[in-house]
């Protein structure tokens, strides 16, 4: 009865679909419209093909098939992501290659860019969270995921949330809002996702099996109750059409400008740091094979960083229409922020006391105490820079996208890295990785690579600010800005060959992670033995 | 009566602004109470337990694994 019900949900969206798209006002609508037609029909197919057989498999044991998928979708928008960004990064230093004349301006900058912070941030990084926090939860609970198929939706519905948004930004639907650029119809489909996630996670908390909530779950929970408020008030529009992607936003201004980075700072702390001291949490005690330092300041590590990182928006709008109490406001709390940071990077370094030697000969947990280091020096140079005089000079600068880029590559990357090399061999049954002198390529590659990007990053951002500032006797300005693109080449050059090594890294691991599943020894069958390893 | 802004801008600068240190504080204190120091012990090893299976599943008690030890 439940399988009619859903085969003409899905047949009435077809045909809605089907209605929008003859009826778009735009070509990115209508495009997205078919993509949801086409995705209405794919799950159409599977669920008739799933209707004949009768369900007699137990629920028992965990729910891990939607999480190997989700570590090869993982690892597949990695790639994606990384290649976009090297693409771009060569595009700022060879102009030419975006190809605007044959391309009609397809691959320029402004429009691949959103697609680039996208797809590694939402992408890549979202994937890898709900990847992830299905896997820690249900181990930290010792129960199954709540909810049925309900994890299945929500894992596929933010893969269609991810195509749709893709799309539009390709075709030119974008509110043109950093980080939260997708139009009106996507961010309603993301809300109904993420309401779905919530359900999914809070039931298999309420039935869990150990009494404590283990603290990476607590991340975990503030990531998803942070971004859905975030994104929920981030995105009030009104839609102009109901058959077009373009909408307006209630807030205009200096309102809108505060509400879109009081969501742009949150998700960075909230998405990229609170979900992922979430994996640090859970994988670094369990690679160490030894819990996490001091759970004391893991507990105020969490309180301390969720009830600070939410004041830190406005140090994006200095010097701008925002009064300044507000900015101050915002640079006092990220000063502020430092110090929690700093509590959880230092408890998750010290993990390793009297486990320092594994260092040497396991190349995973390096990648991870590699990541939990960037952790610590993003988070130190990001409330120096929202210092107001520090940020006069770095604002608009490159300084800005290098140190958005050591907290990516350097703690998000990593750590990612560092789960999947751990998930990939336990959730597919093998003994061990399928190289470990891989491993260590790609953590040297990827180290290298983003300290060439760092550093070029620095020095040209930098110069930019000193240039941009520059005056002559007279009180004018010597240089123009073309002056300083001019002088920005060769770091320009520099910065993409670092993307280039992080991506080579990716390569090897995408190659090592195939061969571990498809050429590693399977895991010798001993439950127990195991266990303690 | 004043506006419903400068009411909220009030009540935010001085009520709930002490209610939500005053709940930190609270946290950092409930993280120190007596008898936290046996009971995290326990909790800091979850990890450690139901690798395999879930809980009931035969899984194994924490007591056998190597790793139910304390850190620091």
């Amino acid at each position: 009865m439940w399988d009619y019900i859903k085969l003409l949900v899905l047949a009435v969206i077809m045909v809605a679909a089907g209605y929008v798209a003859n009826n778009a006002r735009d070509l990115a609508y209508m495009v997205s419209a078919i993509e949801v037609a086409l995705v209405a029909l794919v799950v159409f197919i599977f669920v008739v093909r799933g209707m004949g057989e009768t369900k007699t498999e137990p629920e028992t044991g965990y729910m891990d098939d939607i999480i190997r998928v989700g570590v090869i979708l993982t690892m597949f928008w990695g790639i994606v992501g990384f290649s976009v960004g090297v693409w771009i990064a060569f595009e700022l230093a060879y102009p030419a290659i975006n190809y605007s004349d044959a391309l009609q301006g397809y691959l320029n900058f402004g429009r691949i860019r959103p697609l680039h912070t996208s797809a590694v941030i939402f992408a890549f990084g979202g994937t890898a969270l709900i990847t992830t926090s299905f896997y820690v939860l249900q181990r930290t609970t010792g129960a199954r995921l709540f909810g049925g198929g309900l994890a299945k939706f929500v894992f596929w519905g933010y893969q269609v949330f991810i195509l749709l948004a893709a799309t539009g930004y390709v075709l030119g639907a974008t509110q043109s809002k950093e980080y939260a650029e997708p139009e009106w119809y996507a961010d309603l489909w993301l809300t109904i996702v993420w309401v779905a996630y919530l359900i999914v996670f809070m039931g298999t908390l309420m039935k869990r099996k150990e009494p404590h909530i283990y603290v990476a779950n607590w991340f975990y929970l503030s990531f998803i109750v942070t971004i859905a408020m975030l994104h929920i008030i981030n995105n009030l529009a009104v839609p102009v059409s109901v058959f077009g992607s373009k909408s307006v936003q209630l807030f205009a201004g200096v309102q809108d400008a505060m509400t879109q980075w009081w969501y742009g700072h949150n998700a960075v702390g909230f998405f990229l740091t609170a979900g992922f001291l979430g994996m640090m949490y859970y994988f670094v005690p369990k690679q160490a094979e030894r819990p996490v330092f001091s759970y004391k300041l893991s507990i105020i590590h969490f309180w301390a960083l969720i009830f600070l990182y939410i004041w830190a928006g406005p140090h994006h709008l200095h010097y701008t229409a925002l009064p300044d109490w507000a900015s101050t406001l915002g640079m006092v709390m990220s000063v502020v922020l430092w110090m929690p940071s700093w509590g959880g990077m230092i408890n998750g370094l010290m993990t390793l006391s009297g486990a320092w030697d594994k260092l040497r000969t396991d190349p995973v947990i390096r990648m991870m105490v590699v990541s939990v280091g960037f952790y610590g020096m993003s988070t130190f140079e990001g409330p120096m820079m929202s210092i107001r005089a520090v940020n006069s000079l770095s604002h608009y600068t490159d300084w800005t996208i290098g140190h958005v880029h050591s907290g990516a590559l350097g703690w998000n990357g990593m750590i990612t890295f560092g789960a999947l090399y751990f998930l990939v061999p336990r959730l597919w049954g093998k003994k061990e990785l399928y190289s470990l002198k891989l491993v260590s390529w790609h953590f040297w590659l990827a180290t290298i690579g983003i300290v060439l990007y760092a550093a070029s990053m620095w020095v040209t951002g930098i110069m930019e600010g000193l240039m941009w500032r520059e005056v002559d006797a007279q009180g004018f300005l010597v240089n123009s800005f073309a002056d300083t693109v001019a002088a920005k080449h060769p770091m320009l050059v520099v910065r993409g060959i670092g993307g280039l090594l992080y991506l080579t890294g990716a390569s090897i691991m995408a190659y090592n992670l195939w061969k571990t599943v498809t050429r590693a020894p399977a895991k010798a069958d001993a439950p127990a033995a195991v266990a303690a390893e | 009566m004043e506006d419903t802004y400068s009411f909220l801008r009030t009540l935010a600068d001085s009520w709930v602004m002490l209610g939500i240190f005053a709940f930190f504080i609270g946290t950092v204190i409930w993280a120190f109470r007596p008898g936290s120091t046996e009971a995290y012990a326990d909790t800091v090893n979850i990890p450690f337990r139901h690798e395999d299976k879930p809980a009931g599943e035969g899984d194994i008690p924490a007591a056998t694994l190597k790793e139910g030890r304390s850190n620091g």
